[in-house]
């Protein structure tokens, strides 16, 4: 084994320089050219930074569409899924909690139409989506908090919702914070 | 719903249309041929020059893994020091602390064995220097190490009798300067212009729309995100790995990376035939991993689809199993990679595989015990083929012939390799298990820093599963987790960092060993009684082997884990 250890040290050394130092370097120099510089997409209300496209953030408030339940509470900067089995009666409780609190916040919705994901952890706690049908059930509470008429909304979520890739690949989605930073535009 | 099973169903044949094509290529490239990629020859010979390497040297199997564990023992010691002090080093702009020793003996040798299981969370236990440095490098050569170990067997039998197998830094360099680096520079100018950041900036802090002050942790994450899948290494930038909205921004990157990491294992079965010049060996060894993929994928697929009995139990319309999915992602999409992501090593995530349905969790444990479907880079193939070798030796004793295996005999040496392979993996996971379920059990209070009582998530049947899953993951190299399990402490950073060396060495050193001996034996022409190993029957053999093995060795430890869950669940 003796002769071969020169040898690999001098190549680890080049490899190094190659795939550490290099190739990343190149790969933020690319990006750049991206959307965002490569930092991440960030959008922004009235010039101020008001959050990243694609991070989810806590919205709990009535008069927003609010997205899905977090085990970390939307910390961005230590993501986490909540690693319950169904098994487990403390995530059947969780659960039974989080539909008993969206039924108190959406009178006139009834139980067995709360779609899943407003009642699941998502996978890295900063999920930006919901399904359009997500965001629809939450309409009427939103029309009486803010005083809108309830089909401009429907228009919003329509207008926001992304089409599955082609057309056929992968789930329906609209981005919470866009779909709320539209709606706050609403007059 | 219904846009989810076309693109999962897109994404496989995407994946075997570059696979194929990718397959001829890599053959040329380990035959050294003539490629597209010639230019690179003078770079080549420029690195051979500085490194005092004779590409020209022949090596029999023992210098091979001579060569191999030197190096390998360079990059071991080279990442346990730099994690250690990883906090004196420049690039750490979110000011992370330097690793435990323990942590970063477990993090050194789980990136030097391609394994990628993690017991840090990206954001906050690593620095933007040891991503580097460390991760990513290890990431490309340690992948590189596997294919340059599966040439040794392609070299053993493409010709009649030989010792001279290649050049060990050869085939290791040209894995990297013609396969890895370029597909991976691709694969991240996709993901960038995608929304993965890639810009050295550290954590952002910003005011979101309802008025909270959050962090954003970033980094030069695309990458190392391209590597993780395309050297099927699997550990993930930040904590949640693929699952992360920066990690994983859309369906578009969520096919990428999950094709990224199925196509060069599948691309290797190919090149196999090709570089043998026996296809239909490598379409037959192809059909059986495919089949072997769809017995664990389509029940997983059924029961993730079908939905969460809690959700059910309450009475919801609408009850998919999202706990631990993203939306952009959805169930769909998140069971396929569930299963491709255990059956190939990679251990990357998309969703959180500690809450998945019960009998998908068994589904993605056996695709790690079995470990040879398609398998990981370099080493599914060799993993597979100490099935064929068992199979081959029961098919010779079943109809009255001496075992053969293209031309050579296979004899008591070899057959003692292959079983002691093909024992040490449940070995690894069954000892592990025990030894953990033991000190759970019968010590659950005893004075460690963490002790055994708090490890769980979840108690009971899915407890046990969360041990099981995890020493798996280790002896397959795999590197995912049932990620609930309180795994950063001394017992299991050092018990699961021993299991994962030796499941990775030891499974690459018997395979090579053998191909080595039979090579070196004498050529016995094809007659008449020789037994066809690039048969169905033969195939349909093999399968058989393995499955028979993966039952016989794993289905007690799965009863009391995901199997009861199950039917405690439903």
């Amino acid at each position: 084994m003796k002769k071969y250890i020169w040898p690999s040290v001098k190549l680890t050394l080049f490899m190094v320089l190659v795939l550490a130092v290099l190739y990343p370097s190149l790969i933020a120099a690319v990006g750049k050219a991206a959307p965002g510089k490569g930092k991440g997409e960030t959008l922004s209300v009235n010039g101020v930074v008001v959050g990243y496209e694609n991070v989810g953030q806590r919205f709990t408030e009535d008069k927003y569409f609010n997205g899905r339940p977090s085990a970390v509470d939307y910390n961005a900067a230590g993501s986490a899924g909540s690693n319950k089995g169904i098994s487990n009666p403390d995530y059947q409780k969780t659960v039974q909690e989080r539909i008993d609190s969206f039924l108190a916040h959406n009178p006139g919705v009834q139980k067995e139409d709360i779609p899943a994901e407003l009642v699941t952890a998502s996978g890295s706690g900063l999920d930006p989506d919901i399904s359009p049908a997500a965001a629809m059930i939450q309409v009427k509470r939103i029309a009486a908090t803010r005083r809108l008429p309830e089909h401009r909304l429907q228009t919003l979520i329509a207008d926001q919702t992304h089409r599955p890739l082609l057309g056929f690949a992968g789930p329906e989605k609209v981005n919470v914070l866009k779909l709320n930073i539209a709606l706050d535009t609403l007059k | 719903m219904n846009s989810e099973i076309p693109g999962v169903v897109c994404t496989f044949i995407i994946t075997l249309a570059i696979a194929f094509p990718l397959g001829i290529y890599i053959a040329k490239v380990l035959q050294g041929e003539r490629t597209i990629t010639d230019f690179l020859n003078p770079a080549e010979r420029f690195i051979y020059r500085i490194c005092g390497i004779d590409p020209h040297q022949e090596m029999n199997w023992k210098q091979h893994m001579a060569a191999l564990l030197s190096i390998n023992l360079v990059w071991v010691i080279y990442a346990f020091l730099i994690l250690l002090f990883q906090s004196h080093l420049p690039l750490n702009p979110d000011g992370n602390p330097d690793m435990t020793p323990d942590l970063a003996f477990n993090t050194a040798i789980s990136f030097l064995v391609n394994c990628n299981l993690q017991h840090y969370s990206g954001e906050s236990g690593i620095t933007y220097f040891s991503q580097l440095c460390v991760v990513t490098f290890l990431q490309f050569v340690s992948a590189a190490t596997g294919v340059a170990a599966v040439a040794v067997l392609f070299r053993a039998f493409a010709e009649k009798t030989t010792e001279k197998l290649g050049n060990f830094f050869v085939f290791f360099t040209r894995a990297i300067t013609r396969i890895l680096l370029p597909l991976s520079i691709i694969m991240a100018i996709i993901l960038v212009f995608n929304g993965t950041p890639a810009s050295f900036d550290g954590k952002d802090s910003i005011v979101t729309l309802q008025g909270d002050s959050v962090q954003v942790s970033r980094g030069p994450a695309a990458g190392m995100i391209a590597i993780k899948h395309l050297g099927t290494n699997g550990g993930g930038w930040f904590g949640t790995n693929s699952a992360h909205p920066l990690e994983n921004p859309n369906y578009l990157t969520n096919m990428t990376e999950i094709i990224a990491q199925v196509i060069i294992p599948m691309a290797l079965i190919f090149a196999f035939g090709f570089f043998i010049r026996r296809k239909k060996l490598g379409y037959v060894i192809f059909g059986v991993m495919t089949a072997g993929m769809l017995t664990l994928m389509i029940p997983a697929m059924i029961t993730e689809l079908s939905g969460n009995p809690v959700l059910h139990h309450i009475g919801l319309k609408d009850a998919a199993a999202m706990e631990g999915k993203e939306v952009r992602i959805g169930v769909a999409a998140s069971a396929y990679w569930q299963v491709m992501t255990t059956i190939i090593s990679t251990g990357s995530v998309n969703s959180m595989h500690d809450s998945s349905m019960p009998l998908s969790g068994a589904m993605q444990m056996l695709g790690m015990m079995t470990n040879c479907f398609y398998g990981g880079k370099g080493v599914g193939l060799l993993n597979y083929f100490i099935f064929l070798i068992i199979a081959v030796f029961i098919s010779g004793l079943m109809v009255g012939r001496t075992p053969e295996f293209m031309g050579r005999k296979v004899e008591a040496r070899e057959m003692k390799i292959a079983a002691i392979i093909a024992l040490f993996h449940p070995f690894l996971i069954l000892v592990g298990t025990a030894l953990s379920a033991y000190f759970a059990a019968h010590h659950p209070q005893i004075g460690w820093a963490v002790q055994p009582a708090s490890w769980f998530n979840n108690p009971s049947n899915h407890g046990f599963s969360e041990m099981l899953y995890e020493y798996t993951s280790s002896s397959a190299n795999n590197g995912s987790g049932f990620e609930g399990l309180t795994d950063n402490n001394i017992f299991w950073n050092i018990s699961t960092g021993i299991i994962m060396i030796l499941g990775r060495f030891i499974p690459i050193i018997g395979p090579v060993a053998i191909a080595g001996i039979l090579a070196k034996k004498k050529y016995i022409p094809e007659s008449a009684g020789t037994l066809q190993t690039d048969t169905v029957t033969f195939g349909i053999m093999t399968y058989a082997v393995i499955m028979i093995i993966a039952a016989l060795a794993f289905f007690p430890a799965l009863t009391l884990g995901p199997i009861a869950e199950h039917f405690i669940s439903y």
